[in-house]
């Protein structure tokens, strides 16, 4: 009994919260969709599902999400042998390049590829802007390092010896792959592909900046219909859609992760020379990094490009990000990254904060059936913003935040705590497996020589635990700094993030203006780059794995 | 026929295996014994080509072995711990090699493996559900389904506890005689090597100290640290070895190394001294002893004796328990 009190005192503040700015705007998006007019109606959800052009996202959502995780679990899971299981020069930056993509802000994802890809961009021959394809290699960039990250970390802590033992059986290196390898990486593999395919189904800014109105994913269908249209029970309706689907993923990925993988018997096995069979492997990686690198520097190159008919080179677009453009609600970039930083500040300690609390709620060891369950339903719980779509989080606190008991519009926390929700499963994540993985008997031993359980806290999982946690931390603080898909609805006009100057900018016809969002872009990218990279230097595994 | 000719293998630089030669004839049993950290498991895993030696050479019949992969060595390794495929069941882990070769009758194959070593039925069951013996059973049923040219144990028992290792290192020796198997095994263990081995190599930090049929090597250890690993109790030189050496009737030597029952309370012995200390266990009374010219020594007497200490003992001496050590030390 003191036990399940204890569990409630530290699920407490997490539960509330998650409570009050997920579940309680979640619903009050359902409720929208299902009492269109205050009366129990179904039959407009059902009106929505039956139109044509909904079937076309609904398609479109399936199709390019289906084909963006494969393409990103065959380009990542070479990748994350090379990069987890061999030794060579400069191992950790390429980690840390690869882990760039995923957190770069899904707009500046955007604009460098249309940048790529535009007619007379660097790869505008191909003919592939506004196209799917288009799209479909931008999320697979996007996601790729979620799979390296996965599955290279379930690879770095297999043990050998299997594979050893299957080839002194006479398996040749493709056997010892196909029947030792492959089954014990299964469970990293179908985490990472659900993760990502959960990934693809619910980008925004990314769909949105190439796809524009003519492709639409149902996010940012759910985005047009209430921002364009003003058809709010459309967008519920979707949005109700998505809840379910998403729900079903991460239940598929909770159930991967759950088989006994690696992680019983984690070893980390010391990686090898490269040697001559390796070299399909290299090579794809090297392909891989290539690929990754080419939309980014097109960004940089056309962010130092004149836009003019001569296409010298110039700082100009660099200068204008201080620069107050005129026109309503006109802020300069400079002014929306000070807005982004501070409000990144706030939301990492949000999710930090939450987030430990979550990690060590659900890590502790179970005692009784009745505990165990409860852990598992908090755990799934605090799981839930890991999927649940960004636009719908945004939109449902536009619809139930604006009156009593919380009336929150003009507040300036209402960002923060959106971009906290969005970060705390990636916190989370990172945490539980360092927690997880401490023997309980230390903390048995601990305790049976005088530690309180502060005490014993403090001696057992903080020393495990500052890493992760300052890894954690830049993790959030970089995903808050992208973050688009709420901040697009709830960012104040005077007062942007400079994901939503960007859009801005973009939106507009000018030429000086795309080349100031190029430039922005950079900087964003940048700024997001060099915290990324802090945060592989902390080395922890977890990190962006799933 | 095994041949390692002046084999070197370094771990990052730091030697761990140092010009070691040494040869397995066809349908023998070879022990390399050593104490852990001495690199035999490391010889071991270059002869199964996990690990590229720096220097040297690795044969079978003549035909070098540098260029030949793991899987195409026929060598089957068996692991420690028994490295079963954990999502395999028993029948699948045991028909692996089989099913790699896609050879006919796996099924029968299987079956006669595991009643071979006693695990009949257990085909279905998965390895997590077996005992720490019952692994290393279908780990050996396992290797032995691949019908290895070479069978390469390290430290087969090792993992297992006392009773149980007693039991299954008679089942192994019964297992690998029947089936002919040419083997050579890495351990630490002394009666593992002496119950399963026909010859037994000795290495010591990274190299091969001696090597010979078991029996050989057991009568005369190379030198005093080799008689020590070997399990004798203490090793005598000079002066206490000649006296020591007169009385059990045996020919001068420089050393000779003492099991710890070499010498036995005996009224008629030729040795006297006083004993200083008295232990009993349930065989036998367990006694050091302060012999005249000898120095302090072990003995074992009858439980019915009664030594204690300060009695004054005679003693004789089982020339069976003793070894003349080849080198002086």
């Amino acid at each position: 009994m003191k036990r399940l009190v204890a569990l409630a005192g530290l699920a407490a503040l997490p539960v509330v919260v998650l409570g009050g700015f997920f579940v309680l705007p979640v619903a009050g998006m359902v409720a929208r969709g299902f009492w269109p007019d205050g009366a129990f109606d179904p039959g407009a959800v059902a009106e929505v599902l039956g139109r044509p052009r909904v079937h076309r996202v609904l398609w479109f959502t399936v199709w390019t999400s289906t084909v963006a995780t494969v393409a990103a679990v065959l380009l990542g899971v070479p990748a994350a042998y090379v990069l987890y299981r061999l030794k060579f020069v400069g191992r950790s930056v390429v980690r840390g390049l690869l882990l760039v993509p995923f957190v770069l802000p899904t707009v500046v994802v955007g604009v460098a590829f249309r940048q790529l890809l535009r007619e007379g961009g660097p790869l505008g021959g191909l003919g592939l802007d506004g196209t799917p394809a288009g799209i479909v290699a931008a999320l697979v960039f996007f996601n790729v390092a979620v799979v390296i990250r996965t599955v290279g970390a379930a690879w770095e802590g297999l043990d050998r010896r299997p594979g050893e033992a299957a080839a002194a059986l006479g398996a040749s290196p493709a056997t010892v792959f196909r029947t030792v390898t492959l089954p014990a990486l299964r469970p990293s593999i179908v985490g990472a592909a659900s993760v990502v395919f959960l990934f693809c189904a619910t980008a925004f800014g990314v769909v949105l900046t190439l796809g524009g109105s003519r492709y639409a994913s149902v996010e940012t269908e759910i985005y047009l219909l209430t921002t364009n249209l003003l058809d709010l029970p459309a967008a519920a309706a979707l949005s109700v859609v998505q809840l379910v689907v998403v729900v079903g993923l991460l239940a598929i990925s909770a159930r991967a992760r759950r088989t006994p993988d690696a992680a019983v018997a984690r070893t980390t096995a010391p990686p090898l020379r490269v040697r001559r069979s390796d070299v399909p492997q290299v090579v794809l990686t090297a392909v891989l990094l290539a690929v990754v690198a080419t939309p980014v520097a097109a960004l940089v190159v056309g962010s130092l490009r004149d836009a003019g008919a001569d296409g010298g080179w110039t700082l100009d677009h660099y200068r204008d990000l201080v620069a107050t453009p005129d026109g309503p609600f006109s802020v300069s970039a400079a002014d929306a990254l000070l807005t982004s930083l501070r409000t990144a500040v706030d939301a990492t300690w949000m999710s930090l904060l939450l987030g430990g609390l979550v990690a060590v709620t659900v890590t502790r060891r179970s005692r009784g059936r009745a505990e165990r369950r409860l852990r598992g339903v908090l755990d799934g719980f605090f799981m839930l913003p890991l999927g649940v779509s960004a636009v719908t989080l945004g939109f449902g606190f536009l619809i139930t935040l604006d009156r009593p008991p919380l009336d929150l519009r003009d507040s300036p926390l209402l960002v923060p705590v959106a971009q906290a929700l969005v970060a705390l499963p990636l916190v989370v994540r990172t945490l539980v497996p360092v927690l997880a993985g401490l023997d309980d008997r230390q903390r048995q031993a601990a305790a049976s020589l005088g530690a309180g359980p502060l005490r014993a806290f403090a001696t057992v999982d903080l020393p495990a635990v500052w890493r992760p946690l300052l890894a954690a931390a830049g993790f959030a603080f970089a995903v808050s700094l992208g973050e688009f898909g709420a901040t697009s609805f709830l960012a104040r006009d005077a007062e942007p993030t400079l994901p939503v100057v960007i859009y801005r900018l973009i939106g507009r016809p000018g030429l000086d203006d795309y080349g100031t969002a190029l430039a922005a872009s950079v900087v964003l990218a940048a700024t997001t780059a060099v915290v990324m990279l802090a945060v592989e230097r902390l080395r922890v595994p977890a990190v962006g794995a799933f | 026929m095994l041949s390692l000719d002046d084999l070197h293998v370094s771990y990052d630089g730091h030697p761990a295996v140092v010009g070691a030669s040494l040869e397995v004839p066809d349908g023998e049993v070879v022990a390399v014994l050593g104490p852990s950290g001495c690199g035999k498991s490391t010889l071991l895993r270059a002869v199964a080509g996990l690990e590229p030696p720096s220097a040297g050479r690795i044969s079978w019949d003549d035909a070098d072995l540098a260029r030949v992969p793991t899987h195409k060595r026929g060598f089957a390794l068996m692991f420690q711990d028994g490295q079963l495929f954990t999502h395999l069941t028993v029948a699948r882990n045991v028909g692996y090699a089989l099913r790699v070769r896609r050879a006919a009758g796996a099924a029968a194959r299987v079956d006669e493996l595991l009643a071979a070593v006693g695990l009949e039925g257990y085909g279905d069951r998965l390895p997590a559900t077996l005992s720490g013996g019952e692994r290393q059973r279908v780990a050996l049923a396992r290797s032995l389904a691949a019908d290895p040219r070479l069978l390469l144990l390290d430290e087969p028992l090792s993992a297992l506890d006392a009773g149980l290792r007693e039991r299954l290192a008679s089942d192994l020796g019964v297992i690998l005689r029947e089936s002919g198997t040419t083997t050579l095994l890495v351990t630490h263990d002394q009666e593992e090597a002496f119950a399963l081995a026909d010859r037994l190599v000795v290495m010591r930090a990274g190299r091969i100290v001696q090597q010979g049929p078991t029996a050989d090597v057991w009568a005369r250890p190379a030198d005093a640290a080799t008689a020590l690993f070997l399990g004798y109790a203490r090793v005598l030189d000079g002066a206490p070895a000649a006296v020591v050496l007169a009385a059990a009737g045996l020919a001068g030597a420089a050393s000779v190394a003492l099991r710890r029952s070499a010498l036995t309370l005996d009224d008629a012995g030729p040795l006297r001294g006083v004993v200083l200390e008295s232990r009993a266990t349930p065989d036998q009374l367990r006694l050091v002893v302060r012999v005249d010219g000898a120095g302090v020594l072990d003995a074992v007497a009858s439980p019915a004796s009664h030594a204690a200490p300060g009695d004054a003992v005679t003693l004789a001496v089982d020339p069976a328990r003793t070894a003349l050590v080849a080198g002086a030390v």
